[in-house]
């Protein structure tokens, strides 16, 4: 890390002090430290089994560090039952999980009603519109929906407790790449709306680009780069970031000048 | 086919008690299977542990399983007292609710693999706490399993609860042992076809349980629920307990027991009894069903006793073998030795009239001399019992061949000359009707067998039921007995044990009539 967090310029959200996990014997996240400032949205991205959906669920305690501690709003995450924490967090992964046994407006009302309050369906209404469905998906059934319907439904469902924090795990890794697109611009303008501050996991480095205003690359359990999209693109973070961003740039670069080659353009 | 459908219309509290006794089997599988499986769904160990033992009862026949819980609650008398029954409802209860195990545990674990990891990642995301999630997510999307399961378990049970007759509990199995005893194959047909379209109702109706799960339609879960609840719910009030005063009479599974038990409920309902039937009990459990009152008669046999209840493998010769089973009886359980009925159901060597009249054979002597020409049979254990080591050594037979047969067997062989002679019992029927010689025991080897009534400790002090049978006593003659268990036994215009009774008491009566 050549550019490192400067420590506690900001009021940080979430922190991760000092966490480290191991699955057995292969080192999972080593001893990693970070803060996330609020409304920030940040991608974490690596290759596969680089650590980044297991640093993720830290936060929301699916999986608890072996060492070190996760702050939330100033205060440890083990200091309260995981279902309340998570309730205060909204969680979207790429198997997004939808209820087969409830219509699509108990799936998105679902948090609410746990914490003891029915949404209504105005509430519902308004979260169908967020995801930009109409007020009748709620009462299909999950089954019935297509795979982009269905995240959509899994990003309203995260969003119905009023959440300071979202969290996405590979999100839009099942996707084809229209929806793709359009969900992840969605999710970008609903981060911007709500206030949120949003840590997304993917593999995906022009998404990651494209989406986020930091960028965290890991690999081998530790943050290996943490820079603007601007500055990565500028060719800062080191050789494995640099990496990663050459993919995408390389595949613009080849459709741009098989453009140029073609009779048509 | 008429018959079997009067005799189905004679069924109905075998069909309630049936019933009843499947349902709270089911249930009480059912209270243990799913909280087990809970567990085991969050522990690979429990899992494990549990599918294997059940996995294990199930390899039990029901039948053993049955008979098992005779002795296992035996032993926990020692722990609950004296109370506890250990025959009828109770063992049949357990050992049934045992074999409902397996198919709902299996299912209900089974469901839980099945369920799409998303749903339970999901389920945790939202903040579900463990029970929330029990209840919202996993229980609804293995319900449709656990139906599944129940079904399979509710037709195992009231399939094996057929067997539980054996151990005195009253059920559709009543009339298949029955049947099956006496070659009444219209009995047999009626209990299995009650028996087998229970299994298909209950089916059918879990089954719309099931759908209604599986396809979230809430009327046919509700329906279908009803409408179970609601036959067992009749089921419950056709048993509900009437008259108190009723008396039982036990009977083993043979025809001779049948017409007996017969002949005594007769003889009682005309002094202004109630009685009941309690049938196909297996022959170690009637001893122990009177002496705990379960039942209130039974017939016995003395060397039964003698070997069975009083472990002895001496033989002190007929009347004092009598005097002490009297004794002892009375000692140990207040049971009544009401009196010998005249006739032993003994084992005794038997050959064709004219096959010995040639060969000059008459007593068990004679017959030892001719020995070393001559085949025996016996029934699959004769040559195993002690019985015929007895005699063997008494009379020192040494014969040219053994051969074993089965009990029905065993007489076709000897009228077809693939054996000189034979074990026979003393009483059957068929020795009658074979035209055979029972060879005179002149020795005294073989123990007798001289049926005795019953009566249990409770029962005993009633004077007037006493007095009811007393005529009984000394009243049957082999002669007697043999004819009224072969126009049960015989193939061809058979008769039922009730009507074989009316006949042996109408001999009775004539023999006493000055």
């Amino acid at each position: 890390m050549d550019n490192a967090v400067p420590p506690l310029e900001f009021d940080p959200l979430l922190r991760f002090e000092a966490v480290s996990k191991n699955f057995a014997d292969v080192v999972a996240v080593g001893s990693t430290d970070c803060a996330i400032a609020q409304h920030s949205f940040v991608a974490l991205v690596g290759a596969s089994g680089s650590g980044k959906s297991t640093l993720l669920k830290m936060i929301n305690r699916l999986g608890d560090p072996d060492c070190g501690r996760v702050l939330f709003e100033g205060s440890d995450v083990r200091d309260a039952p995981p279902a309340a924490l998570r309730r205060r967090m909204g969680y979207v992964f790429q198997g997004v999980g939808l209820f087969p046994h409830m219509t699509v407006g108990e799936n998105i009302g679902i948090g609410p009603q746990l914490a003891g309050e029915l949404a209504s369906n105005e509430r519902i209404s308004e979260l169908l519109e967020l995801v930009e469905l109409e007020p009748e998906y709620a009462l299909r059934m999950p089954h019935e929906l297509s795979g982009g319907q269905r995240q959509r439904i899994g990003v309203a469902r995260a969003l119905a407790g009023d959440p300071h924090l979202l969290l996405m795990d590979e999100p839009f890794g099942a996707l084809d790449p229209v929806t793709r697109d359009g969900l992840g611009k969605r999710v970008r303008a609903l981060h911007d709306q709500l206030d949120l501050t949003t840590i997304m996991v993917t593999h995906d480095m022009a998404e990651a680009l494209l989406l986020a205003d930091r960028v965290l690359v890991m690999d081998e359990g530790q943050i290996v780069a943490d820079e603007a999209p601007q500055s990565l693109l500028a060719g800062a973070g080191g050789k494995i970031a640099q990496g990663l961003v050459a993919i995408p740039r390389e595949q613009a670069r080849a459709l741009a000048s098989l453009g140029a080659a073609s009779p048509e353009a | 086919m008429s018959d079997i459908f009067t005799i189905m219309a004679g069924l109905g509290g075998k069909l309630s008690a049936h019933i009843l006794l499947a349902a709270s089997a089911l249930a009480l599988g059912i209270i243990i299977a799913l909280p087990l499986s809970v567990w085991a769904s969050r522990s690979p160990s429990v899992s494990r542990i549990a599918l294997g033992v059940a996995s294990l009862v199930q390899t039990i026949p029901a039948l053993a399983l049955l008979a098992l819980f005779f002795p296992i609650l035996l032993s926990l008398r020692a722990v609950f007292g004296e109370g506890l029954p250990t025959l009828g409802f109770l063992p049949a209860l357990l050992a049934l609710a045992l074999y409902a195990l397996l198919p709902i545990l299996r299912n209900t674990v089974t469901a839980r693999e099945q369920m799409a990891g998303g749903v339970l990642e999901a389920a945790d995301g939202v903040g579900m706490t463990q029970w929330q999630k029990l209840r919202l997510v996993e229980a609804p999307l293995a319900a449709p399993y656990i139906m599944a399961g129940i079904r399979t378990a509710a037709v195992w049970t009231i399939g094996a609860a057929t067997l539980s007759t054996t151990i005195g509990q009253p059920s559709l199995g009543d009339p298949i042992f029955a049947g099956l005893q006496t070659q009444n194959w219209a009995l047999v047909l009626a209990g299995c076809i009650a028996s087998a379209g229970l299994a298909m109702i209950a089916d059918a109706l879990l089954g719309t349980i099931e759908r209604g799960f599986a396809q979230r339609k809430r009327w046919m879960v509700w329906g279908g629920l009803v409408l179970a609840l609601a036959g067992i719910a009749a089921a419950g009030y056709a048993q509900r307990p009437t008259s108190n005063n009723s008396i039982v009479i036990g009977a083993k599974s043979f025809s001779e027991q049948y017409i007996l038990a017969r002949l005594i409920g007769q003889r009682l309902e005309n002094a202004g009894y109630t009685v009941e039937y309690r049938d196909g009990l297996g022959s170690a459990v009637v001893h122990e069903a009177l002496t705990s009152g379960a039942i209130d008669i039974s017939i016995d046999y003395t060397g039964t006793l003698w070997t069975n209840q009083l472990k002895r493998e001496d033989n002190p010769g007929r009347d004092a073998m009598y005097n002490e089973l009297v004794a002892w009886e009375q000692e140990t359980s207040g049971t009544l030795v009401l009196g010998r009925l005249g006739f032993e159901n003994a084992y005794a060597l038997a050959m064709r009239e004219n096959r010995a009249a040639q060969l000059g054979i008459e007593t068990m002597e004679d017959l030892a001399r001719q020995a070393p020409r001559l085949t025996i049979g016996g029934d699959v254990e004769f040559f195993e019992r002690p019985e015929w080591i007895a005699v063997r050594d008494a009379y020192g037979f040494r014969f040219a061949r053994k051969r074993n047969f089965t009990s029905t067997f065993m007489y076709d062989a000897l009228t077809g000359g693939e054996a000189d002679v034979i074990s026979a019992y003393t009483s059957d029927g068929r020795v009658a009707a074979d035209r055979l010689r029972v060879l005179e025991d002149t020795r005294g080897a073989f123990p007798s067998y001289d049926a005795l009534v019953l009566i249990a400790p409770e029962a005993a002090r009633d004077q007037r039921l006493v007095d009811a049978l007393k005529p009984l006593i000394g009243a049957i003659s082999v002669e007697d007995m043999r004819e009224a268990n072969f126009t049960v036994d015989r193939l061809e215009v058979k008769q039922s044990p009730a009507q074989a009774a009316r006949q042996l008491a109408a001999k009775i009566a004539a023999a006493h009539r000055p």
